[in-house]
């Protein structure tokens, strides 16, 4: 016991300084890479109609940010992301619930699930804008297709977590099954749930702009496509930078959900992606 | 020698009974095929207002025994009956203390002392300053905020135990509940639980491994032999009310003791 104490006392300036020495060598290396890429364009190895150099990149970005019309398809794209992914979290965690807690539905449902779940849900994208038209319904279904899977799987491991006592102290209060359900189960499996919806929502992005390929006339991944036809290569990297803000924007604030919700579980910081 | 030890586990406490278990046996069924024959046949009663311990040597069914008690696990055979409920109830309001606090982690001291208030809808602001008073009386005063996991494992029981008191349960169960305590809280524990069973009028049904305890706590003493388990015998502890430590050196106190002890190892424990 002294010894941990000990071991850790010591381990902690040590991890300050391996921190330190991590976050100054990642950013010698965005700078050596981005300077480096700058240079190769200004110099001409690359021609900037191919390769844009990243301060016309950053430049764009901007101009776009600031431009109504790149920013109404940012609504729109985000849109798509964030109503699939709340479908997918109420059919995933409603679903994984009632496969984990009821016997029958797990024996009838559960093949299926293993079935489906094998299947490329990028190939099925052609198939729901057919079903589902071009408008905002189809990449609404996409992203909750492919967020689906991993709250569901992640959802099922989490309510099949309940620590046995738990519920056996809920009987001798003679709780309900919803009591049960609310009280004890839920809480149990939010650390799974947030590893889930960590994965999704990187998934949602995905889903989304692969639904805007196939067939829009609005969002980011219809203009990557309009800009692609245009040449317009510059174009087409601000829009990947939007698209990964927007990654790292639900990123941060699916984790700093989760710290909130699951600030109790030791499992829920390494689970993430 | 069986047969009497037998007969005499049936003998009935002098206060009017409350819950009866008459042949009452249990068999697991274990994961992989087989069986586990935990109780073989197991007979006494419990009278209201009674403090009674369980002591047996360790896998011997105690556990087992308490959650059929309570209702929360159906013997294999045998029946348990309960005398004097409140109109409508099948099996008397419980409160539980299990052998690890099993306190729920993303709940609060209070929160999770407040539990039984709230699954049984009884009025919050009362339950809460039941509640806040029982934490004072477990010593926890100034940690109704902090989570389990910033407790040790002695006061996250001593939480467990204001949980199962603020609900007022008609009887109460412990399962080994100072175990995780270091000696001197749980000498005071026990002196606490004696004033609160004097007090509030309450059955109590107590596991332990410790004679002492059980002694010092009980009006009878149940002695368990090893598994599958019966009755070895039944101790009346006829020590005047209220107990002092003091009394722990008397005399009749180390003959009931002694008494144990070797029923004890007489089954082959300790
Ligand atoms: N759910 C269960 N399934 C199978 N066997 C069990 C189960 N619970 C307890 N047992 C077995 O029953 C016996 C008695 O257990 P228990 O009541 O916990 O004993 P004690 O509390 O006296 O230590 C032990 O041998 C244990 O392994
Ligand atoms: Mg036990």
């Amino acid at each position: 016991m002294a010894t941990a104490t000990a071991a850790r006392g010591e381990s902690a300036p040590g991890l300050l300084r391996r921190l330190d020495v991590g976050t100054a060598l990642s950013a010698a290396l965005f700078i050596l890479l981005f300077g480096g890429w700058e240079l190769a364009v200004i110099w001409g190895l690359m021609p900037a109609f191919v390769l844009p150099s990243p301060s016309d990149v950053v430049v764009r970005t901007v101009v776009d940010l600031t431009t109504a019309t790149t920013l109404s398809d940012c609504v729109y794209t985000l849109t798509e992301i964030l109503v699939g992914f709340l479908g997918a979290l109420i059919l995933g965690v409603g679903l994984g619930a009632l496969i984990a807690l009821n016997p029958l539905a797990d024996r009838v449902l559960s093949p299926y699930i293993v079935a489906l779940q094998t299947i490329p849900k990028v190939a099925v994208a052609p198939i729901l804008v057919i079903w589902f038209g071009f408008g905002i319904e189809s990449k609404i279904v996409i992203v909750a297709l492919i967020d689906f899977f991993p709250i569901l799987v992640n959802a099922v491991s989490g309510f099949r977590s309940t620590d046995p006592r738990q519920i056996l102290l809920m009987k001798s209060l003679e709780a309900t099954d919803w009591q049960i359900f609310v009280k004890v189960r839920l809480p149990n499996a939010t650390p799974f749930l947030m590893a889930g919806i960590y994965i999704s929502m990187i998934f949602s992005v995905i889903g989304a702009v692969v639904g805007e390929f196939i067939g829009s006339a609005r969002g980011l991944g219809s203009l990557i496509v309009q800009r692609q036809a245009s040449m317009d290569v510059i174009g087409v990297f601000s829009i990947l930078v939007i698209l990964t803000l927007i990654g790292i924007v639900l990123n941060i604030a699916a984790k700093m959900i989760g710290r909130r919700l699951a600030f109790w579980s030791e499992t829920e910081g390494a689970s993430g992606i | 020698m069986v047969a009497a030890t037998i007969a005499r586990s049936i003998a009935t406490p002098a206060r009017a009974p409350f819950i009866a278990l008459d042949g009452v046996a249990k068999t697991y069924e274990a994961r992989f095929g087989g069986q586990v024959q935990a109780v073989e046949t197991v007979s006494f009663e419990i009278g209201h207002g009674e403090f009674v311990s369980i002591v047996g040597p360790s896998g011997c069914g105690k556990t087992t025994l308490l959650k059929m008690i309570g209702g929360l696990l159906e013997p294999s055979a045998g029946k348990i009956t309960y005398q004097g409920l409140a109109p409508g109830r099948k099996k008397p309001q419980l409160g539980i203390v299990f052998q690890d606090a099993v306190l729920l982690p993303w709940r609060t001291v209070l929160q999770n002392v407040c539990l039984p208030i709230e699954v049984m809808r009884k009025d919050r602001a009362e339950g809460e300053a039941l509640a806040r008073r029982l934490i004072e009386l477990v010593g926890l005063k100034g940690f109704e905020d902090k989570y389990p996991t910033e407790l040790s494992g002695g006061m996250q029981q001593r939480a467990s135990i204001a949980r199962a008191l603020v609900s007022d349960p008609a009887i109460l169960l412990m399962d080994e509940p100072f175990g995780a305590l270091d000696a001197l809280t749980r000498e005071y524990m026990a002196q606490e639980l004696q004033r609160i069973w004097s007090s509030a009028a309450k059955t109590v049904l107590f596991i332990t491994h410790s004679i002492t305890e059980a002694v010092f706590l009980s009006d009878r003493v149940v002695v368990m032999t090893a598994r599958p388990s019966r009755v070895a015998e039944i101790i009346p502890i006829d020590l005047p009310r209220p107990r002092d430590l003091q009394m722990t050196t008397s005399e009749v106190f180390g003959r009931q003791v002694a008494h144990i002890r070797s029923l004890l190892s007489a089954t082959g424990e300790l």
